[in-house]
């Protein structure tokens, strides 16, 4: 039988009903949260929008003047018009790459052994508070960390106030960050999926290596890329590790001198040209972090990548 | 009885474990080999104990299905038999469960070795996120078969008897995900028997299929137990009736020193006497619908 309510229902019923199916009443409530949320993000958006037309037009005396020259150029805190971001660029490139070798290996390895192996041990317990709490270390802190540790303790490896120093107190820095998200990336990865393994009769690390790491990996991309963007951005910790904030020359070396040589890092550029009176080096403030703020993007931009990569196809 | 340690003999390969002594069991119906003796069997989680005093044989080449309400502890022992357990921090076995007469909780048994042998099926299919041919390799593969043309030809024959192979024959390189979930829960059944079990365990291999899908899983154990011992918990009676040749009735009662029901086997029989003349009432509550 088809519906037929309104003659089955008698006239006055049949009204009502209708009246109350079609009613429409102007939700006042919703569209108030919807505009404070629309205004959020709007905001959020404006920011940093604003901060980067900002530093575009600040720094537009540069970019017309010598693009090359200052994106080759020496780091040099007296003479503006000799000055660039050459060597802040390769410092931040190699700080990074030797947190990627340091940090990440390490911090994936404690996430595994934390999620798969320790259990819910009172241990286990313990140290995963404890790696929440030293994510939540000020940068500072590790920076005193790397200074007492890698370019005192250890000078005999690292050299002192180098670059390997530096790259090691910033791998100090983002280890939790590393280990929070990639355990957060295992757990995620479903049990089925374990005891499916294990119900073949893999044991436990051929589980792990053939899909608990597998199903883990976008996750742990994202977070990892993430931190290392963070790290790339930190001024704190290599200042005082020793990053040089005046006049620094490099001249031809073997990768291994430079790693044991004197550095500096795009944070720390920005922070010298920034103390220095003067229109050029305002401009020249304003390049520098615009240098920064691509390369932090960039990095962004390859973890989305990374994980649309390798995210399932299925 | 030799042929009971024979067959043992067959399957403990590379199994490093304490022979016992076995007793030819007492029942008169029994013709085919003990393949597991579960005595006093009691599994507690933490201080709770989720199910005590369990005493059954599971015999060879036949399909036995455990039945119950919710909560009575089924699943529990189930997963006893291939060490599943011992994912789950909390969980402690007492008793004993023998294993063609070996002790299978004895410490120097290695649960990897054990679950080679005792392949399962879970409630959700849970087919790896990687090709058919994939999910089919990676048991062998482990198992230390590496050849190409090896592999295949375990695949093919899994796929086969699995009532697969026509299905996903020209699509084994893809995904997995991509069946349907009868079809799914017929590849976990494949993976289960790439890699050659001794006996198969089935946690409710039904319970998110249509019933299209079920009669074909159903068809296929029927078929399979042929070469394998089938163990299946399942929530249908009709299932156990159809299918199985031994039930087991679990059910819970309130402990008395506790307030927390505790699951305990109240009827093991050949299915035909479960069903139409089962020894104890509540049985025979259960499986005409009165109770449970």
């Amino acid at each position: 039988m088809a519906l037929s309510t309104p003659a089955t229902m008698g006239g006055a019923a049949a009204r009502d009903l209708t009246a109350a199916l079609t009613r429409r009443k102007f939700d006042l409530r919703s569209k108030v949260v919807e505009f404070v949320l629309v205004s959020a993000m709007a905001l959020a958006l404006l920011i940093l929008l604003t901060l980067i037309v900002d530093l575009v037009y600040r720094s537009a005396s540069v970019w017309s003047d010598r693009p090359w020259d200052f994106l080759t150029g020496n780091l040099n805190s007296q003479n503006a018009a000799a000055a660039g971001v050459g060597q802040a660029i390769r410092g931040t490139l190699i700080l990074c790459v030797i947190v990627v070798v340091v940090a990440f290996p390490l911090g994936i390895a404690c996430a595994v052994y934390l999620e798969e192996y320790a259990g819910n041990s009172r241990f286990a317990r313990l140290t995963q508070t404890n790696v929440r709490n030293l994510a939540g270390v000020p940068s500072i802190v590790y920076g005193l960390l790397g200074l007492a540790i890698f370019v005192q303790a250890l000078s005999g490896v690292t050299g002192g106030r180098t670059v390997f120093s530096g790259g090691l107190a910033l791998s100090a820095l983002v280890l939790p960050i590393v280990v929070i998200t990639a355990s957060e990336a295992l757990r995620a990865v479903p049990r089925s999926i374990r005891e499916g393994a294990l119900g073949v009769g893999a044991t436990q690390w051929e589980t792990i290596r053939s899909h608990v790491l597998p199903s883990a990996t976008p996750g742990i991309l994202t977070g990892t890329v993430l931190s290392l963007a963070r790290a790339a951005g930190e001024a704190a910790p290599i200042l005082l590790v020793g990053a040089a904030t005046g006049l620094l020359r490099t001249g031809d070396q073997g990768i291994w001198q430079q790693l044991r040589g004197p550095f500096t890092g795009l944070p720390v550029s920005i922070f010298s040209y920034a103390r220095q009176p003067g229109q050029d080096f305002r401009s020249l403030t304003a390049a520098a972090s615009l240098v920064l703020l691509v390369l932090v993007l960039m990095m962004n931009g390859v973890s989305i990548w990374l994980r649309n990569r390798y995210e399932r196809k299925w | 009885m030799a042929n009971a340690t024979t067959n043992a003999s067959d399957t403990m390969v590379g199994m490093s474990m304490n022979r016992t002594d076995e007793q030819v069991s007492p029942d008169p119906a029994a013709t085919n080999d003990v393949v597991f003796r579960v005595r006093d069997l009691s599994v507690y989680y933490g201080e709770f104990r989720a199910v005590q005093d369990v005493n059954l044989d599971i015999r060879q080449n036949e399909i036995t299905a455990f039945i119950g309400p919710s909560g009575c502890g089924k699943s529990t022992v189930l997963r006893c038999f291939d060490r599943m357990n011992d994912l789950i921090d909390s969980a402690r076995v007492e008793g004993e469960i023998h294993y063609h007469g070996i002790d299978l909780y004895s410490p120097n048994i290695d649960p990897v070795e054990v679950r080679r042998r005792v392949g399962m099926v879970f409630q959700k299919p849970n087919p790896f996120p990687k090709s058919i041919y994939d999910n089919l390799a990676f048991g062998p593969r482990i198992g230390g078969i590496k050849a190409k043309s090896q592999l295949d030809e375990i695949v093919e024959s899994s796929l086969r008897k699995a009532a697969l192979w026509d299905e996903v024959k020209d699509r084994l390189k893809s995904s997995a995900l991509g069946l349907s979930g009868g079809q799914q829960q017929r590849l976990c059944i494949a993976r289960c028997v790439a890699v050659e079990p001794d006996v198969i365990l089935m946690d409710e291999p039904c319970s998110s299929l249509d019933p299209i899908a079920t009669a074909r899983i159903e068809e296929l154990m029927k078929e399979i137990v042929q070469d394998y011992t089938i163990v299946i918990v399942t929530h249908n009676m009709q299932q156990a009736a159809r299918v199985s040749d031994r039930t087991a009735f679990f059910t819970t009662e309130v402990n008395p020193d506790g307030d927390r029901r505790t699951g305990r086997l109240v009827e093991y029989n050949p299915t035909a006497k479960m069903f139409s003349n089962p020894d104890d009432e509540r049985t025979e509550q259960y499986v005409t619908g009165r109770f449970g």
